[in-house]
């Protein structure tokens, strides 16, 4: 073993690096997470996380399970594709608990404006008013029923 | 958000994501190859005249290389999840491997070659002082006291392998760090196959312009000469890679003025504007041009070695100022544009905070503070007074 | 979005039993939910946003966006005469309030809601140095929130500037397509609450998909199509401009 004489050193040096790469190799056993690697690069667990995150809007088809007196209002005018919560907000709360939450009160003459201030950059076949000068300072829902609102389109609430 | 925006920014676009500090890490990890590739010069090309600065430029290598990681720690959201590298790296993703490539790197080349290098002092040292050193260099030893000729032959055999492997490891090294950059194709400030090239050549260019530096600095501490024939090779290094680093930018720029693509007008205006003084001033200028004016100077001239001396230690210190500015503009002058090209920014650096200037200045001094504890530790020079090593010069 | 009476009669007890089972804990996914039968993607049609920002406020309450930060926003383009090259673009708060009334007269003037991308080829699950950024089975790109190190290079690698990184949690945070919402038989939050259905989901596996079938009947862009992301955020009378 002449050739191996004198190296006794670098034999010592390899051991240390065997050592850590060992260590590494049983760190990585304990702490890789169980589902890595099932789908592709990463924890497949967190699809599930996503998936349960609470709701916050409960969707038109859940309001209309309640409310179909007013889907039959909202279907015969231009707001026939209009969502509940995109004026109501978000009821996933109420749609939980129908008696004790209560959506608020909506105030049109600040939620109107959003979508019919006139704008140039609205399509031009889209409905849109000044709203100072249509109504004069006067709330929408003087004139218009939100469900169906075109003047004189009749239906309650 | 109240940073003031000229133009259009996605909104999302608006905060810069990497700070100061991930303009500090190339630059510091650029120190660490330039240095290596300086001592590789004499270890492997038999470049004898910089053999003074071997050893003090590994250690400078190591030092570096040792405080590297920290800016990328501090800027982390999760620095107690960054293990995560290693465990799961993502192999499509330039970050990932190159935990690997600085691991391999700070080990398997720079540890090693050091141990290899100083094992003759580390089994004296174990054997001639006492307390606690003694302990720190008998575990240096690995328990191994052999420093017969032969193994000392063996040493530098294997020392010279791990050299040779090294300098790739050294472009490697650094030049990951150039593509992770240039390969983000969503930047076009950033995304450029030249990109890894600059950022290397940038990088030999501060790496030998601080062991120059250095070893000058050292030298007047320790009242000794300054071998006039080793800092004159070392500055002639110098002046040629600046000159390619240099071509290679001025390439660069060319070719975007030329081409003048969809991104052209945006980062011109940048250019002019809010990267003036860093680009064209600090970078350009007083950065790279007038250290290879001054270079060249000597180069061409006879000139007397106090006035060379005065010139090195001038024009390395511009260089460094020149290679920072060059971080700074490629990291912070590629967030400072919109992606629309519509619109930019402004960085807004902390002062006291985890990203901020002071956090940058302690982490550009700390490299310095563990040279010094290595350079105690690991003396890069024989100590002829105490006469703790029997024979002077290391075995190669 | 158009809910015929007949559809109505089919889908109201369909939805009543969807809704009493989400309510049962918000579970991982409703138990017929394969990922396999879906790629999702989404339309918008730019010929019918008209910039309310009802998608942005949508959004930013069902997945508790921190203010500052978009998941989705929508901007506004005026385009003077011919010249492509420079628009004047805008985007007040990420349109979350609308857009005050438009000093530009002439011109070409639009708005263009933008969202993550949901790309095939994701540059930002390229890039992730651990895996926390992917694409799921069924064409969502998601993010780890627990894996995530929010070292920000997916933030960096994104054309499209959609990603952000979370201040409270420090991680990086996009648009999910409402994951939680569509793996339960809902639509995005963005989608529900659009008034005009300027915005529509689409699954890319089912062939009586509507919005599928006007993908492969209509003339439709994407964003950035030259980086190649295979972008799956289409894109109806997007004009060239547009960046």
């Amino acid at each position: 073993m002449k050739a191996f004489k004198d190296t006794g050193h670098l034999f010592r040096v390899a051991a240390v690096f065997l050592a850590g790469f060992i260590a590494f190799l049983v760190l990585r056993s304990l702490l890789v997470p169980h589902s890595f690697g099932r789908y592709g690069h990463y924890r497949a667990d967190a699809i599930g996380e996503i998936a349960a995150l609470p709701i916050s809007y409960a969707g038109h088809q859940t309001c209309e399970t309640c409310h179909s007196e007013v889907v039959d209002v909202k279907n015969k005018g231009v707001h026939k594709g209009v969502a509940c919560e995109s004026c109501h907000g978000p009821q996933a709360k109420h749609a939980d608990d129908p008696g004790s939450v209560v959506p608020d009160k909506l105030d049109t003459s600040m939620l109107c404006p959003r979508c019919h201030q006139t704008n140039v950059a609205k399509p031009k076949s889209f409905p849109q008013v000044d709203a100072a000068e249509h109504s004069g300072g006067a709330a929408c829902n003087t004139c218009h029923q939100p469900h169906t609102p075109a003047i004189g389109a009749g239906g309650s609430q | 958000m109240q940073v003031p925006v000229e133009g259009f920014m996605y909104p999302n676009e608006i905060e810069l994501q990497w700070s100061v500090l991930i303009v500090l890490y190339p630059f510091l990890t650029g120190l660490v190859a330039g240095a290596f590739i300086l001592a590789s010069l004499e270890r492997v090309f038999r470049v004898e005249a910089v053999k003074p600065t071997y050893r003090l430029a590994l250690l400078t290598a190591l030092a570096f290389l040792l405080v590297a990681p920290l800016p990328l720690q501090l800027h982390l959201g999760h620095p107690e999840r960054s293990y995560e590298m290693y465990l799961t790296p993502h192999r499509s993703s330039a970050m990932a491997m190159f935990g690997f490539v600085y691991l391999w790197y700070l080990l398997a080349v720079l540890v090693l070659e050091i141990w290899l290098d100083y094992r003759r002092d580390i089994v004296v040292l174990s054997q001639t002082t006492t307390g606690w050193r003694r302990l720190i260099y008998r575990v240096l030893t690995l328990g191994s006291t052999n420093i017969s000729p032969r193994a000392l032959h063996i040493d530098e055999r294997a020392g010279w392998l791990i050299t040779v492997i090294g300098i790739p490891s050294a472009f490697l090294l650094h030049g990951y760090v150039g593509f992770i950059f240039g390969s983000v194709k969503a930047n076009p400030w950033w995304s450029s196959p030249l990109m890894p090239v600059v950022f290397l050549f940038s990088a030999m260019v501060s790496g030998i312009a601080v062991v120059m530096l250095l070893y000058m600095l050292v030298s007047s501490l320790r009242k000794e000469p300054i071998d006039m024939g080793c800092v004159d090779t070392v500055a002639k290094y110098l002046f040629y890679t600046f000159v390619i680093d240099f071509s290679l930018e001025m390439l660069d720029l060319i070719h975007r003025i030329y081409e003048a693509d969809e991104s052209f007008r945006s980062l011109d205006f940048m250019v002019h504007t809010r990267l003036y003084f860093s680009q064209v001033v600090l970078q350009i200028f007083i950065g790279t041009l007038l250290p290879i004016t001054l270079l060249g100077l000597t180069q061409v001239l006879k000139l007397t070695p106090m006035v060379r001396k005065q010139i090195y230690v001038l024009s390395g210190c511009l260089t460094l100022i020149g290679i920072f500015a060059m971080r700074w503009n490629v990291v912070i002058g590629g967030q400072l544009f919109s992606k629309s090209f519509l619109g930019y920014t402004t960085y807004k650096m902390g002062f006291a905070t985890r990203e901020g200037l002071l956090t940058a200045i302690v982490l550009t001094v700390l490299p310095f503070v563990f040279l010094w504890v290595l350079v105690k530790l690991l003396p890069p020079w024989p100590e002829r007074d105490s006469g703790a090593l029997p024979d002077a010069t290391p075995a190669h | 979005m158009n809910i015929t009476r007949r559809r109505m009669l089919v889908l109201l007890p369909a939805a009543a039993v969807a809704w009493k089972y989400v309510l049962a804990g918000t579970p991982e996914a409703s138990p017929n939910y394969q990922m396999t039968e879906h790629w999702w993607a989404m339309l918008i049609d730019i010929t019918k946003c008209i910039g309310c920002g009802s998608c942005v406020r949508a959004c930013q309450l069902e997945n508790h966006v921190p203010d500052g930060y978009f998941r989705t926003w929508v901007e506004r383009y005026h385009i003077e005469d011919w010249e492509m090259e420079y628009p004047k673009v805008d985007s007040p708060d990420g349109g979350k309030n609308g857009f005050p009334v438009a000093k530009e007269t002439g011109g070409k003037n639009f708005f263009v809601p933008k969202m993550c991308n949901q790309c095939a080829d994701s540059p930002c699950t390229q890039v992730c140095p651990v895996g926390a950024t992917f694409v799921t089975p069924d064409g969502v790109v998601l993010v780890d929130q627990k894996y995530c190190l929010g070292c920000r290079y997916c933030v960096q690698a994104c054309p499209y500037g959609c990603r952000f990184i979370n201040p409270k949690t420090e991680t990086a945070n996009k648009c999910t397509l409402c994951y939680h919402r569509i793996t339960k038989g809902l639509t995005t939050a963005c989608c529900e609450v659009c008034p005009t259905g300027a915005r529509q989901l689409a699954n890319l596996k089912d062939p009586k998909d509507p919005i599928h079938e006007f993908l492969q009947t209509h003339s439709v862009q994407v964003l950035k199509p030259y980086l190649a992301t295979r972008s799956k955020c289409f894109y109806y009378g997007l004009d060239g401009a547009v960046r």
